[in-house]
């Protein structure tokens, strides 16, 4: 027993030795990046009309604006397409310059990462298979698929406050839940305006999306905590695509 | 023909349209690149411990190494790999911003744990008698290992090393979610778009093929080993 217990407690130390290492993770200043000649933005490629991959390559609103970045600063842009749900992880590490994957602000997220001035609005949409009744729908008591780790998930459907859900299933991606609901798994998902519009669009005949009403929400871009410089640079470019239209444009283009 | 044309469409749709076979290579070339660099990592540790263990047996003063040796086989087999791999990339190689050099240094140390035991039981199936033999003819202790135990341990340890690899090709597929473009996740990509899951049929092919490949080299290179034994 005494043998376990001393191994355990080395392997402790060598685990807070390695999480040492760890807090000296890797800094994404602007030097860096125009050292390294390239901008990495991490991103899920399944929330169209914002990121999705079209001949094997990530696209989208959010891959344009990068690309605006990008050329500001000179670098050529490096799309990384990852999940959802570890990409603030991923910024908070270093592992990656700028996240911008339609991610909607939160105060838990901006805990983690440093955010860019909001370039979208949106709100939750609900999809249901077609034929049903949006007027009458009600989400309590209700089977609802989500993906993991996005605002429908942890603000809306998985918060009892919000909606009473008989259950909340979770997955990679909203297009996973919808294929899932199509197979009566699930009775409805939540997910932000655009992407549902797009998915009901994709899957016309067999399923509807309504909005049933929620607060509306921001997108912005997250950047590691104290990265003001590259935060300056994004904010400069989001703001002159803003005057200039260019995301409304972006979107159409897309959807 | 209209059914036949229909099924053209079909696969067309599925794999060729919008270069989905180029998300699929790429998917499987990460895949190779994970599990050669996975198995090259595995070998080089496990034979490192399984010698560590066999030469520290008995002698106090390496008791930390063999100690250590013993730590690292019981942390990494008693761990999920997914959770290994999560460790790996969030916690210990946070500095490096590449995923596919993590899920190699992931699966490597996942697999040399592995490989040291199998290596370790192909060493001790052998008598005790040709060690007993082989040292008091004067032969030395890694003489001993080098001559007499590794060339007949190796008949024991090759099948079970095969198998190895097998599982760990099929392993690579959790790689996905610290942000690989694995075969798995090639897959994942395109039903995004397609919202047809028989891409999965297609993914479970290419495994397929892969693992018979490599069987049938283990097996080629079984047979090559067996000849001495004919006389």
């Amino acid at each position: 027993m005494k043998k376990v217990l001393k191994a355990l407690a080395l392997l402790m130390a060598a685990v807070l030795v390695l999480a040492c290492f760890a807090g000296c993770s890797g800094q994404s200043g602007l030097d860096q990046i125009k050292e390294k000649g390239e901008l990495v933005m991490l991103t899920n490629a399944a929330f169209p009309p914002f990121e999705y991959v079209e001949n094997d390559e990530v696209v989208g609103v959010d891959i344009d604006i990068a690309n605006e970045i990008a050329k500001e600063l000179g670098v050529k842009l490096t799309v990384q397409n990852m999940e959802f749900d570890l990409i603030v992880d991923y910024i908070k590490a270093g592992k990656g310059d700028m996240g911008a994957a339609g991610m909607t602000v939160t105060d838990e997220r901006k805990q983690q990462v440093d955010f860019s001035v909001e370039y979208i609005t949106s709100t939750q949409y609900v999809i249901v298979p077609a034929g049903t009744d949006t007027e009458t729908f009600e989400l309590d008591g209700k089977v609802i698929g989500v993906q993991e780790g996005t605002t429908g998930d942890v603000y809306y459907a998985d918060d009892p406050d919000v909606i009473k859900a008989k259950e909340v299933k979770k997955y990679k991606s909203a297009i996973d839940a919808a294929a899932d609901m199509l197979l009566g798994r699930v009775d409805c998902v939540i997910i932000d305006e655009l992407p549902a519009k797009k998915i009901t669009a994709q899957n016309e005949g067999k399923m509807i999306c309504y909005d049933p009403g929620y607060e509306p929400e921001s997108y912005a871009i997250a950047v590691q905590k104290g990265n003001t410089e590259l935060l300056e640079v994004i904010n400069t470019v989001l703001q002159r695509l803003m005057d200039e239209g260019k995301i409304q444009e972006y979107v159409i283009n897309h959807s | 023909m209209e059914w036949l044309q229909s099924i053209g469409d079909y696969f067309y749709n599925l794999l060729i349209a919008q270069e989905r076979y180029m998300t699929i290579l790429k998917g499987l070339g990460n895949t190779l690149v994970i599990a050669a660099a996975a198995a090259v990592i595995g070998i080089t540790l496990g034979m490192l411990v399984a010698m560590i263990k066999y030469f520290c047996q008995g002698r106090k003063a390496f008791r930390p190494l063999e100690w250590l040796c013993n730590v690292y086989v019981t942390a990494i087999r008693g761990t999920p790999v997914m959770v290994q791999l999560f460790i790996w990339s969030l916690v210990i190689l946070t500095s490096w911003t590449n995923a596919l050099p993590i899920a190699c240094i992931g699966f490597g140390f996942n697999s040399g744990a592995y490989v040291a035991e199998i290596i370790r039981a192909g060493i001790a199936a052998i008598d005790p008698g040709q060690e007993e033999a082989s040292r008091s003819l004067g032969l030395s202790k890694a003489a001993t290992m080098r001559y007499i135990i590794m060339p007949q341990a190796i008949k024991n340890i090759l099948p079970a090393l095969g198998n190895e690899f097998i599982v760990l090709l099929k392993e690579t597929s959790v790689a996905g979610y610290i942000a690989v473009n694995d075969l798995t996740r090639a897959g994942s990509i395109i039903k995004t778009v397609t919202y047809d899951g028989n891409i999965y049929f297609v993914i479970a092919l290419i495994y397929l093929a892969m693992v018979m490949g490599l069987t049938k080299l283990l097996k080629l290179l079984e047979r090559r080993l067996a000849k001495s034994d004919k006389g």
